[in-house]
């Protein structure tokens, strides 16, 4: 395409959108409305997605030896536990060491065991992938030595479910509200075609490429996107960095973190206005193909 | 330069609009195509820039086969075939002047060419004084006539007009003929359809006529009339 008629294009792209004020007004907050709902959305997930990775990561199976086993026997639980598939780290800790956490928790009397440890050696173990826990934890408690096999069992099942059904829920909410919002603007560029139906059609007659009669209405949703994309980034980045300044010095426990503002919030505005450009963009060819077939 | 072979057009409400039409028309040729209301004249001269497309048959412009033709090269036909349409067709926001560069830039024609062109034809067709003046400020004859300057602007090798003396005084319409000779005394081969009697009568060319979608008579120098 020649650089004059592109001029061209973006001429008839701004004029059409002055021309239909209100129509340029309506599609412009249809794009805000979905975009700061999708924005919002997609905030919350992102945290949510965070803490599930927190808590995923915390996972731990924690094998505890028998209390009569020989270093040695446990020493030959270790490796094989280590050379399990699918196990990330497995780290020692000492029935000494043990007992001390154990009263360090519960307090000062406990530490007449010392005399006789009713404990035995531990390994925590975590898998490279949290979801093969529980196989893992079966995997082990089949070994000669091992006493007892704790890792949360059904709770950790549990938390997997409700942050992958939350995470479902929210993408399809977020891809209904994109939808709609394409809709609600194929139809109000619609609105704005039917009174140029005609001048497309002349331009069709008159020998115009489809492009030709197209470019202009694929500007006219890119700026509806960008028009309508503002408010919502401005919205959502400054109420984001609020809500952190606020909220994260309180959030001390490590599975509660809120995600940086930076480069997050970036990354998010970066999002809706590329949707908002597409819907934008989607919404105005849909409306504009009915009446290419001329 | 047109030539249509055994063509039949069925519209979807199942109306025959043309029933059988084979036809030769030369480069340079003049041809009035007439006949009664709903006789399907139209819609024979709509086929020829793909406006409607033939149920079957085949219809060739300047040797091309449109039936072969894809959607994207339409708009190159259309650029070759100059069409003055039965209700005008202008936009009513654009000046004169800017409804006749319309199907300059359209083809993205550089401003110099179009500003050149666009002068020429307006002085051709005799609208020069009426350049930026809207069409809801111009008579039905001068509507016409720019009408027409869209038409040849492109200089095509062919021009199709559907009525374009329909409701102009007799005057008038010579004037607008005047406009015809001139452009096929230039090689341009010219479809006319037309209800009025003294005008072909008058000035003699081909005369096709349809009646119900079939052409039952095909004269050179041929008269208007026909029964019914
Ligand atoms: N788009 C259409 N859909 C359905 N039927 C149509 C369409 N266009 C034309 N027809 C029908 O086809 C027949 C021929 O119409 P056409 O317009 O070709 O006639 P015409 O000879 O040009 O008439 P007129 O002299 O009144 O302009 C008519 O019966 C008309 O009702
Ligand atoms: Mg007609």
């Amino acid at each position: 395409m020649k650089a004059r008629t592109l001029g061209r294009h973006f001429r008839e792209s701004f004029k059409s959108l002055g021309r239909n004020g209100w129509m340029t007004f309506a599609s412009i907050s249809a794009v805000a409305v979905t975009l700061l709902l999708v924005g919002s959305f997609i905030v919350m997930m992102m945290n949510l997605n965070k803490m599930a990775d927190n808590i995923e990561n915390d996972v731990e199976i924690k094998v505890v030896a028998d209390a009569a086993a020989s270093d040695a026997a446990v020493k030959e639980l270790q490796e094989k536990v280590e050379s399990i598939d699918g196990v990330a780290s497995v780290e020692y800790a000492s029935r000494e060491e043990e007992l001390d956490k154990v009263i360090k928790q519960y307090g000062k009397e406990l530490a007449l065991y010392k005399q006789s440890n009713p404990l035995g050696d531990a390994l925590y173990v975590k898998a490279a992938d949290p979801h093969n826990t529980a196989e893992i934890a079966k995997e082990i408690d089949t070994y000669e030595y091992t006493a007892e096999v704790v890792y949360g069992a059904g709770k950790v099942e549990k938390l997997f479910n409700v942050v992958k059904i939350s995470r479902n829920v929210g993408l399809i909410l977020i891809l209904a509200l994109l939808f709609t919002a394409m809709f609600l603007i194929s139809n109000t560029i619609r609105l704005t075609i039917i009174a140029r139906g005609r001048e497309i059609e002349i331009m069709k007659l008159v020998g115009a490429t489809n492009s030709f009669v197209r470019i202009p209405f694929i500007l006219e949703g890119i700026w509806l996107g960008i028009l309508g994309s503002i408010i919502p980034i401005t919205a959502i980045s400054i109420a984001y960095q609020q809500i952190y300044a606020y909220w994260q010095p309180k959030l001390v426990n490590e599975m509660f973190q809120l995600l940086k503002p930076m480069p997050f919030i970036l990354q998010v505005d970066g999002l809706l206005l590329f949707m908002g450009v597409f819907i934008g963009v989607w919404g105005s060819l849909m409306s504009v193909r009915k009446f290419l077939k001329v | 330069m047109i030539k249509m072979n055994d063509v039949y057009k069925k519209y979807s409400n199942g109306v025959v609009a043309a029933n059988g039409i084979t036809i030769d028309i030369d480069r340079g040729e003049f041809v009035y195509v007439v006949g009664p209301s709903g006789a399907g004249k139209s819609t024979f001269i709509k086929m020829m820039y793909r406006e409607e497309s033939p149920t079957s048959g085949q219809i060739f412009i300047d040797g091309t086969d449109l039936g072969s033709l894809k959607n994207k090269q339409i708009p190159y036909l259309r650029r070759q075939i100059g069409v003055v349409f039965q209700d005008f067709k202008l936009l009513p926001k654009l000046s004169v002047y800017e409804n006749v560069a319309f199907a300059l830039e359209v083809i993205e024609e550089t401003p110099a060419e179009i500003r050149k062109k666009v002068t020429d034809v307006l002085a051709l067709v005799g609208l020069s004084q009426k350049a930026r003046m809207f069409p809801n400020e111009l008579s039905g004859g001068e509507q016409q006539r720019v009408s027409i300057a869209r038409s040849i602007v492109n200089e095509p090798k062919l021009v199709i007009a559907d009525e374009p003396t329909g409701n102009l005084d007799p005057d008038t319409s010579l004037g607008i003929m005047n406009i015809f000779e001139k452009i096929n005394n230039r090689g341009t081969t010219i479809i006319m359809a037309t209800h009025n009697k003294d005008i072909v009568n008058k000035i003699r060319h081909r005369v096709l006529l349809v009646e119900g979608g079939m052409i039952t008579r095909d004269e050179y120098e041929g008269e208007y009339s026909y029964e019914g």
